[in-house]
């Protein structure tokens, strides 16, 4: 047996098959173990899958061996490469910081069906990212998403439910809006592949219900990547969700809804409507403007670090859309760098967050004054890890904002009115990192409740890999920007 | 008029469709928001089930001898078994939360919940 030529599917074969393995490990710690193994192996494919994608390979992988269109393909290319990255790197990374986050957490008993969602998490969000068909993507959706409903809520927190219940409603609205678009796609075109589905578009004489499909599917998919104004899910899930859960679905669950949406929209319907180029852009635009504007507002007067954190994250998926929404070449690359790079920033970010509620009472600014004074390691990672989501030179975010900035200038007056917007965003986040900055390390500590020392090694460990893999990719920059370029291109390539 | 009535089923998933997110909006008590949700997505179901049917057309079984004979579409039926399954599973989730939100809050209106959050 060629165990390489099935890479796609074990992607989401082993931790999928791994949760009832989980479930059944009743002592303590080996529920962990098994789950961090199961992860550890899932990076290691999209490793090996990355490299044959980057050496030239074209993945195909036919489920069952049923011929495509009619049976279930599984395609990868440098698009779902970046994402399998980001989505098992993110995972691995939280598992084999998180055991002692999660043990403070999660009650030991309820740690193997704990872990076991989270496996399910993990397996769905890597089978949205190498699916290449539209009913079976909306199937690991949800997947994923019912899994990570059940993670958010584990926490402690009781103002985890209702966040949980609003998720919960908005996310499943999201994927009944996009089950109807891929429907009405499949009354007019008989098929579920992406690649076919391309090609029979083109006979296709009545557009109209692919107008509509492609206003449900963009809609949808917008509310589940909390796109601006479709974020009012956002801020609270991942503010009273596990510690652990935040660093891994802050770095990868909206993200992949926005891959989806560009594969969707790029591939599917930019080559075949007449003028969607142009609707797409000017629907978008505005809105990942104002992702950028009001939600790095909002987070200068947020008091809670988390919710600080989700805010800027909302800014940072207008980033993405704000490159993707210009529809060229050079915007695609730095909206897909974007993706990788944000992840790297906002993973290291929340790994900090998880460091400091291990030891302090409190994640409000107040409560973590002085926190510096305690815990240096690990403020010091956070600000490495805030610097790169400022953009400053030296850390990966500097990299994306520059290929964006490039980008919106070839876009003449317009980008010059962009570049402003993206400073102001900039600048906004230069405040709101700051105000944290300034509390942990130039404010006195508040008299009950501080951090009285330095957060677990393991967890330290990896908040500072994580760390430095931001300067890392701020400097060698060639694997994730060729990654992005050739994704960009592989969904520029049909347009006409 | 004939046109309108040719589309009656595709009317139904609309008028279901609206009923269903209007339940999930305006509605305050969580139960009743779910209710609003399982409407919502029913309503497509009913939108799949409609697209596969061909008119006198049978169950799609192959019978030995008859070559020609017409049967409607099966896949949007396996489509929709599948977000059947995906939907209870919603729906469960959903209430196994307003259960532990009852726990919690003791509550399940929710401007009642969003007072005791408050505080904080």
């Amino acid at each position: 047996m060629n165990l390489e030529a099935h890479l796609p599917a074990l992607q989401i074969v082993v931790p999928l098959l791994s949760v009832p393995v989980v479930m059944l490990l009743k002592p303590r710690g080996f529920a962990w173990a098994a789950t961090t193994a199961a992860s550890i192996v899932a990076l290691a494919i999209a490793i090996s899958l990355t490299s044959a994608v980057l050496g030239g390979a074209e993945i195909r992988y036919l489920m069952g061996s049923w011929s495509a269109p009619y049976g279930i393909e599984l395609s990868v290319d440098h698009f779902s490469a970046v994402l399998l990255l980001v989505i098992s790197g993110a995972s691995t990374f939280a598992l084999l910081a998180g055991r002692q986050s999660i043990a403070s957490q999660i009650e030991a008993e309820r740690q193997p069906m704990f872990f076991a969602a989270w496996l399910l998490a993990l397996a769905g969000l890597a089978g949205i990212a190498v699916s290449g068909d539209a009913f079976n993507v909306f199937v690991f959706m949800e997947i994923s998403s019912l899994a990570s409903y059940v993670l958010i809520a584990g926490g402690p927190d009781r103002r985890a439910l209702p966040s949980v219940f609003k998720y919960l409603i908005m996310g499943t609205i999201g994927a009944t809006f996009y089950l109807i678009g891929v429907g009405l796609i499949y009354m007019m075109t008989g098929t579920l592949n992406l690649a076919d589905m391309e090609m029979r578009i083109h006979e296709v004489s009545d557009q109209a219900p692919i107008l509509v499909a492609a206003g449900f599917i963009t809609v949808g998919l917008a509310l589940k990547a909390a796109l601006f104004p479709l974020h009012a899910w956002l801020p609270n899930a991942y503010t009273y969700a596990p510690h652990a859960v935040t660093v891994f679905l802050a770095a990868c669950a909206t993200k992949v809804s926005l891959y989806v949406l560009l594969r969707f929209d790029f591939v599917v319907f930019q080559p075949n409507l007449a003028g969607h180029d142009i609707q797409f852009a000017f629907f978008l635009l505005p809105l990942a403007v104002l992702a950028i504007i009001v939600a790095s507002a909002v987070a200068v007067f947020e008091k809670n670090l988390k919710r600080l954190l989700a805010y800027s994250s909302v800014a940072q998926i207008g980033y993405i859309m704000l490159g993707a929404s210009l529809v060229s070449q050079a915007g695609l690359t730095a909206s897909i760098l974007h993706i990788f790079n944000h992840s790297l920033a906002k993973g290291t970010l929340f790994l900090a967050v998880a460091g400091l509620a291990l030891r302090s009472q409190s994640l409000r600014l107040d409560g973590i004054a002085g926190a510096a004074k305690t815990m240096p390691w690990t403020m010091a990672a956070f600000v490495i890890g805030a610097f790169s989501l400022i953009g400053i030179p030296g850390t990966a975010g500097f990299i994306s904002k520059w290929y964006l900035i490039l980008a919106v200038l070839d876009q003449g007056l317009l980008g010059v009115a962009l570049v402003f917007a993206i400073v102001v965003g900039s600048l906004l986040a230069v405040v709101y990192v700051w105000r944290v900055v300034e509390a942990a390390w130039f404010r006195a500590p508040p008299a009950e409740g501080a951090a009285t020392r330095e957060a677990p090694f393991e967890l330290l460990a990896v908040t500072w890999v994580a760390a430095l893999a931001n300067l890392y990719f701020g400097i060698f920059t060639e694997v994730p920007v060729s990654l992005a370029s050739m994704a960009a291109e592989g969904l520029r390539e049909l347009m006409p | 008029m004939l046109e309108f009535l040719g589309y009656y089923n595709y009317w139904v998933f609309a008028i279901l469709l609206m009923i269903g997110f209007y339940a999930v909006i305006a509605r305050g008590n969580l139960i009743k928001k779910l209710l609003g949700l399982s409407i919502f997505q029913s309503a497509v179901f009913l939108m799949y089930i409609t697209m596969d049917k061909v008119e006198g057309g049978t169950a799609p079984i192959i019978q030995p001898g008859a070559t020609d004979q017409l049967y409607s579409n099966p896949l949007p039926q396996v489509l929709i078994l599948t977000a059947i399954v995906v939907g209870v599973s919603t729906t469960a989730l959903g209430l196994a939360i307003v259960v532990r939100i009852k726990d919690a809050y003791g509550s399940i209106e929710e401007h009642e919940i969003f007072e005791e959050n408050q505080p904080q």
